[in-house]
């Protein structure tokens, strides 16, 4: 048992993601406070890993963990968590960390809490649950726990240096996995870019059907605007997935980003919380985009459009 | 094929959540089938539709009403429909993919779906938990599945637009972001029918996990800021806003 603390980097074409700084950061900061290391935890191939501000930066390096393969990834993870004894391992929660927080917790039968935006010195976790509508604070028993971290929970750039990576052997046999990458999928081309846009119309939830999209189309086209929106509509199919803002979608900053019937659920909030001006529109008080937003409205969402375009 | 589907019954969080303690007060909210779980429901009945077999959806039975929730996947192509009677409100993601995986594994299944998350994860989701019980590989964030033989392709998103396609050799457990096509729409009447006429198998809790973890308090935000918010009819409301943007360009 160590009071060290592991941060499971992730990166993709060789560029490590923000949240990787984030928990490194983070994890530098929980460090010293504990008296144990930092440890940047590097799983790929042939990644330039002497990007963190980390004690320790450990690199493990073979060809089939080339790609995100949750299973090979895991495996590796697995082994070397259980090695070294850690006293935290943080995760992000994003669409590689969701695959192996719980996954590991399960397998090495520790604490893992989830949606994770403020871990304290006595490892008092503050997790962001319920879409956003409640901040809980839970402690882990045991002598290890897993946090799977929120993207834009702490600030990157204490987590940039220039560590020099150390390169450990492969600490379990990768040669009968079931889950073997096929292709790299890229983003569908053809449609508007919304992440070029001034303007956006953003429509959540609350628009109730895929005929009602034409409303916020209306609208967009007087404002200048182009339509996107939040996850649901889009797993819906009222729209197409390249119009899709947040942590699954595209990280947009417009000069104007008016929300219709959109809660402000975190995944959200990842993805446009640096626009310009918000203004959002929802018929419950109490959703959590109106702690974000700069202006604010209770009122049905309908009713608002087809006044504005009148007025327009 | 045997193709089973864990969902998970949640708090509504389309009302407040009142708090009883240092947690969410479960005995005065409304559950709801969790979102995602709409999306894996479909997933697995366009498996079944493309290969055969049978599609078992199971969860734990929290609050004696997940019949409701089985009925209308039953009505949307599931058939069988399992409850686990948990009967505990507060039980977390691992005491309920414990349970699950307990009941899972006489299933015998070939390819187990979950929704990615849900809103009350905070011990994690239950895929990933199913998965590490039942010895099989997980994928989550997952847009679309296809099975040939004993091997699945799935495609899991990243984020905006990139994603990765993986071949799997079955069993596994999926975790869906969303189905290959928008979830169906079942009639109400069909679930009514339904209703009269189905039969939930109920199985009693096995096994024992805890999520380690000990609630210390719950309670909405405290906002750093709150939105300027404009009051009055829709109208007006329309009328300021107008203004507002005019008054920075924006219209």
């Amino acid at each position: 048992m160590s009071n060290d603390i592991f941060v499971i980097t992730e990166h993709m074409d060789g560029k490590f993601s923000d949240v990787s700084f984030e928990l490194v950061g983070k994890a530098k900061e929980l460090a010293s406070a504990w008296g144990g290391q930092a440890v940047a935890v590097v799983v790929g191939s042939r990644v330039a890993a002497n990007v963190f501000a980390s004690n320790l930066t450990l690199q493990i390096d073979d060809a089939a963990l080339s790609q995100f393969n949750p299973e090979a990834h895991g495996k590796v993870i697995e082994a070397l968590v259980k090695e070294k004894s850690p006293r935290l391992v943080m995760f992000g929660w994003t669409a590689t960390g969701m695959d192996l927080a719980a996954w590991l917790s399960a397998r090495l039968g520790v604490a893992c809490a989830a949606y994770v935006k403020n871990i304290g010195a006595d490892l008092t976790m503050t997790c962001q649950a319920y879409g956003g509508k409640m901040i809980a604070e839970v402690a882990p028993e045991g002598d290890m726990a897993i946090a799977a971290c929120l993207a834009g929970s702490f600030p990157a750039e204490a987590g940039q240096g220039s560590t020099a990576a150390i390169t450990i052997s492969l600490p379990i046999d990768l040669s009968s996995l079931k889950v073997k990458f096929v292709e790299a999928i890229k983003p569908a081309g053809g449609d508007v870019d919304i992440t070029a846009q001034a303007k956006l119309v953003s429509i959540g939830r609350g628009i109730g059907s895929k005929d009602n999209v034409e409303l916020a189309e209306e609208l967009a086209q007087k404002l200048g605007a182009v339509v996107s929106s939040s996850r649901p509509v889009v797993d819906a199919g009222w729209l197409p997935r390249t119009r899709q803002v947040g942590k699954s979608g595209l990280k947009v900053k417009p000069k104007l980003y008016l929300m219709l019937g959109i809660s402000g659920a975190p995944e959200h909030l990842e993805g446009m919380k640096s626009a310009e001006l918000i203004i959002a529109v929802n018929t419950d008080k109490k959703a959590p985009i109106f702690n974000v937003a700069h202006y604010g409205a209770t009122a049905d969402l309908f009713e608002v459009a087809e006044a504005m375009l009148e007025l327009l | 094929m045997n193709i089973v589907v864990a969902i998970k019954h949640i708090p509504s969080i389309a009302d407040d959540l009142p708090v009883k303690g240092n947690n969410v007060d479960f005995d005065s909210v409304d559950f709801v089938l969790n979102e995602f779980d709409e999306q894996s429901i479909e997933q697995a009945v366009l498996v079944k539709e493309s290969v055969g077999g049978t599609v078992t959806v199971i969860g734990v039975d929290l609050i004696g009403e997940l019949d409701n929730v089985l009925h209308l996947a039953l009505a949307k192509g599931a058939d069988k429909a399992v409850k686990i009677t948990g009967d505990d409100p507060s039980a977390d993601s691992h005491t309920q993919a414990k349970w699950l995986s307990e009941a899972i594994k006489g299933l015998s299944p070939d390819i187990v779906f979950a929704g990615v998350q849900a809103s009350n994860d905070l011990d994690g989701q239950i895929g990933p938990l199913l998965a590490a019980h039942l010895d099989m590989p997980y994928i989550g964030g997952v847009s679309s599945v296809g099975v040939s033989g004993d091997t699945a392709t799935v495609s899991k998103e990243f984020a905006g637009g990139v994603g990765a396609k993986y071949a799997v050799t079955l069993p596994m457990v999926v975790g869906v972001q969303a189905a290959s096509k928008p979830p169906r729409y079942a009639p109400i009447s069909k679930v009514r029918q339904i209703a009269q006429t189905a039969t939930v198998e109920k199985v009693a809790p096995s096994g024992d996990a805890s999520s380690g973890l000990t609630f210390k308090k719950m309670a909405p935000p405290v906002a750093a800021g709150h939105a300027e918010m404009i009051e009055g009819s829709s109208k007006e409301v329309a009328a300021k806003i107008v203004e507002l943007l005019k008054s920075k360009g924006l219209a």
